[in-house]
This record gives structure tokens, C-alpha cells and sequence, in this order.
């Protein structure tokens, strides 16, 4: 599809228009989190989450054929997951990167068996749900409002929280020490980065997801001497890679996810041979 | 007067005892030396101190208009820390957060302590410069005046001086020093002897129980003293 022919038609602009904003807001919200995940050495939460976003995707797949109330049944399922890893990697004897392994593969085991039981499940379907659609995704009004509240929720208690997210991300010690309820701000962090994954994981594919959480906060860092501009950085370069990604996919017919992700990929590398040159990497 | 009173207690993990028989009090202006071997508690009776490990018999009082949250805290550095991207400003101003009433951004009293702080320790001309890229000896400064900006009572230092080389050593002791002159109360936990006889008002030295607590110079003539003093390292 050229970019005129998306604009031409008034029910196509409609479905552009409302899977780019989606897309938009999911990708400031996924890059602001990115910052604390990765610095705290959490990426793999994100990764963690996002599976077991696909074992969600199934279980909703299975309940209700027509799609109606993914989003509904996948969000709690995946904040549980996150209130689960958190539990598990601080509080168990099986280990942080141990439990989150565990937590995804099984999440991927049992998602994929209920998509070939429930029998709605042509290949096609689990291929688009592990990588994002071929074609732009069609969001329903109901979606499209759920989508931005939650985005809007994410964003704003991010910005709320910021400087003890700072805080606790840098030195949890002394956050700690200063009387900084810790705990719960983690929670906070990873309930956050459910929503999100829930939120972008449809259009851009489950494993593909966590590379939007990741890559802008890594690639950032590659020049970026502050927090603060860390974070303002992720969100720019989020926001660009995935507009740029969402219609160079459109273009060529190809999945936005894998796309937006190769894009990401290319700043990433862009930013640490700059980095380099100015000697701040 | 006594700002902390440690009364009989003693920690333990999953019911086995690290640490017992605790019973010392620190002034207002004290400036006590925690010493002992790794493992010894050390660690253990600081987290008590600052709550975040509880007494599993005992009890940790604070007086003199002291509160538990109100301790500036020098802990050990992280790995995290390491390429972790922060300005010195951002650092030393998270100092000023409590969740004690909740402000989700930081006031002009908040900028002007931390500014303060910095000035003290002579880094307010590094403020804009990233944390990572400092010299070690200037870290430590930035991480002190973040816990100078947490408290205005009682410094907690875990080995301050751990991972400095001896110029940055003798520099940071002398700066603790100078903020213990003007009437801050300083607890340090330290493996290093020569610098506890030096600059520590009294003694602890820790082996699962107090092997002595008193001024430090009753400690240089104690026998306990005698024989870790002149080995030079507990």
C-alpha cells in the first residue's frame, strides 16, 4: 500500500490513523520503562512479560472467537505475571533470570497448545500474534479508547513517580534507607511494563515487544551523559523509530513488529557509532 | 544526649543468631568506628540501625528529635552504578526525596540543599557532569552529599573509602572529618584500623558479639586493640 492510497480512502485513514496513535503512545510508554528495566538489570522482565503475553493472547483467543475482549482478559493475566516474577526473583530459590526463563517457556508451551486445541488456529494466527500482523491492525473504538486511557494512566504515574523511580533505579539501598517504600515502586515499575506489553504486543508481536522496551533506553545511553536525558532521548527516538517503521511495513507489506524492531535496531547502531565518536560511549 | 540507643539486641537470619549482645549508645557529635572481620555483623547492625532489618531481640531507640528515616546513608557503591547515566546534580538531589509527605517533584528548598551540599564538598563545579566519568575519590564526594542532603543529624558510612587509592583515601577521611567538626554525628563502618585510631571518638569492634566497646583510647591500650592495631588490619 503507497502512503497516498492510505490516505485516500476514509475507512483506511481511519484504520491507519487509529493503529498509528496506538502505536505512538504504547512506544513513549514502552520507552520510558525501558529506562529504569534495563539500568536495573530487568530486561528480562520485559521479555518475561511478553510471553507470557502470548500464552494471554491464546487464552483470550480461546474464550472468545470473535476477539472482542483481548485486551480485558489479557491485561490482568499479565500483571499477575509481573506481580509473579517479582515475587519469584526477590523471594524463592529458584533465581531471577532462572524464573523468568521458566515463566516464559511455559507461557509459550501451554499458549501454543490452546491455539492448536482451540481450532481457531491456523498457523497464520499464532505466527501473527508471536511476530504482529502483515496487514495494519484493525482497532475497534472500544480498543482504541481502552488503549490511550491506559496509555495515559502509564504515562502520568511515570512522570509522578519519576524521581524516586530515578532513585530507586540508581540506588535501592539508600532509597531504602531514606525511607523510600521500594518495594512497591518496583511493583509499580513492573505492573507499568505489563500494561504496556499487553497494550503494543498485538501490533508488533509478542517477541517482538520487549525490543521496543529495550532498544531506545540502550541506545540512548550510547550518548546521553543524565537521566533525564536518557529519558527524553528513548522517548524521540522510540516515537521516530516506530513511525518510521509502522510505514515502511505498510510500504512493502511487511509485519510492522519485525519491522519497527529493525529500525530500532539501525538507531541503536547509528547512536553507538556516534557515541563513540564523541567519546562519551 | 543519646541520638541512638542500642539496647540489648541482637539479628539473625532464618533463626540463625549473626549477631548479639549489642548495648551502646552514640551522642550527639560521636564518632564511632565500626570495625571487624567480614562477616563479623558489622553489616548486619547497620541495617538494624537503619531499619532494614529488624532486632530479633532487643531494641534500637533514637532520641534527640532523630528519626529512623532521617540517617544520610553512604552505602557501598553498585555494579549498577558503574554505566549508570546521571548527572551529579540528579544524584546528589535524590538525596532530598522521602516518602514522608509525598511531592512528586523536587522544590527550590530541595535544589537550594543540594546545591549547598555540593558547594560544601567542593563539587558544585561538577554538577552537569556525568556520574559514571568521575574519578572514584569524587564519587564518594557525590554520593556524601547526597546523604549529607538526607539528613542533618547522623551520617552511616559503609567503607567509604573502599576502592579509593591512598591520596583520595586520606582526602575523603579528612572531608568526613571536617562535617563531624561541625557538630554531625558520624557511624562508619570501615576495615581500616589505622584510620579508626585516627579519626574515630569511640570503638566498636564486632566479632559475632562486641569484642570492645570505649573510647578509642582505651581501645589502642585494650588488649583486643593491641592485637589488631599493630596487625594494622582487623
Amino acid at each position: 500500500m503507497s502512503i497516498a492510497a492510505m490516505f485516500s480512502n476514509p475507512v483506511i485513514t481511519s484504520i491507519v490513523v487509529k493503529a498509528l496513535v496506538v502505536g505512538v503512545f504504547v512506544s513513549l510508554c514502552a520507552s520510558l520503562l525501558g529506562v529504569s528495566l534495563v539500568l536495573k538489570r530487568y530486561s528480562m522482565i520485559g521479555d518475561g512479560l511478553s510471553h507470557v503475553g502470548f500464552g494471554a493472547i491464546a487464552i483470550a483467543t480461546a474464550l472468545n472467537l470473535q476477539q472482542e475482549y483481548t485486551l480485558e482478559i489479557s491485561v490482568p493475566i499479565v500483571v499477575v505475571a509481573a506481580f509473579c516474577i517479582l515475587r519469584l526473583s526477590e523471594h524463592s530459590k529458584i533465581k531471577g533470570d532462572a524464573a523468568i526463563a521458566l515463566l516464559s517457556t511455559s507461557a509459550i508451551a501451554v499458549g501454543s497448545l490452546i491455539y492448536e486445541k482451540a481450532g481457531t488456529g491456523s498457523s497464520g494466527d499464532m505466527c501473527s500474534s508471536l511476530f504482529g500482523n502483515t496487514s495494519i491492525l484493525n482497532i475497534t473504538n472500544k480498543d482504541l479508547l481502552l488503549s490511550l486511557a491506559l496509555s495515559v494512566v502509564v504515562l502520568v504515574l511515570f512522570g509522578a513517580f519519576y524521581n524516586r523511580i530515578f532513585s530507586i533505579t540508581f540506588d535501592e539501598n539508600f532509597g531504602q534507607a531514606t525511607g523510600i517504600r521500594v518495594g512497591t515502586y518496583k511493583m509499580l515499575i513492573a505492573i507499568l511494563t505489563a500494561i504496556t506489553i499487553v497494550l503494543g504486543m498485538r501490533m508488533l508481536g509478542t517477541v517482538m515487544i520487549s525490543g521496543m522496551i529495550i532498544f531506545p533506553a540502550l541506545t540512548s545511553m550510547r550518548v546521553c551523559k543524565s537521566f533525564r536525558a536518557v529519558i527524553l532521548c528513548s522517548a524521540v527516538v522510540s516515537v521516530i523509530c516506530f513511525v518510521f517503521g509502522f510505514f515502511t511495513a505498510s510500504l512493502l507489506g511487511l509485519r510492522t513488529g519485525p519491522t519497527v524492531i529493525t529500525v530500532d535496531l539501525m538507531a541503536f547502531l547509528l547512536f553507538s557509532v556516534a557515541g563513540r565518536l564523541t567519546g562519551k560511549g | 544526649m543519646a541520638l541512638i540507643t542500642v539496647n540489648q539486641a541482637s539479628f539473625a537470619y532464618d533463626g540463625r543468631c549473626v549477631a548479639q549482645g549489642l548495648d551502646f549508645q552514640v551522642d550527639t557529635g560521636d564518632y564511632l568506628c565500626i570495625v571487624g572481620e567480614n562477616g563479623s555483623g558489622k553489616s548486619t547492625l547497620m541495617k538494624g540501625i537503619l531499619g532494614i532489618k529488624k532486632p530479633f531481640s532487643g531494641e534500637i531507640i533514637f532520641g534527640g528529635g532523630l528519626q529512623q528515616r532521617e540517617i544520610g546513608y553512604l552505602p557501598q557503591q553498585t555494579v549498577i552504578q558503574r554505566d549508570f547515566p546521571a548527572s551529579v546534580q540528579e544524584v546528589v538531589l535524590s538525596g532530598c526525596l522521602s516518602d514522608k509527605e509525598f511531592r512528586p517533584f523536587y522544590t527550590s528548598k530541595n535544589k537550594k540543599t543540594a546545591m549547598f551540599t555540593m558547594k560544601k564538598l567542593h563539587i558544585d563545579y561538577l554538577a552537569k557532569h556525568c556520574f559514571r566519568e568521575l574519578s572514584e575519590g569524587q564519587k564518594q564526594r557525590v554520593l556524601l552529599a547526597r546523604a549529607l542532603c538526607a539528613t542533618e543529624k547522623l551520617l552511616l558510612l559503609d567503607e567509604p573509602t573502599a576502592g579509593l587509592d591512598p591520596l583520595a583515601t586520606v582526602d575523603l577521611y579528612r572531608v568526613i572529618d571536617e562535617i563531624n567538626r561541625e557538630g554531625i554525628t558520624v557511624i562508619m563502618v570501615s576495615h581500616d584500623m589505622s584510620a579508626a585510631v585516627t579519626y574515630a571518638k569511640h570503638i566498636l569492634h564486632m566479632h559475632y558479639k562486641p569484642l570492645f566497646y570505649g573510647t578509642k583510647e582505651d581501645y589502642v591500650s585494650s588488649s583486643v586493640g593491641k592485637l589488631f592495631t599493630e596487625g594494622g588490619i582487623a
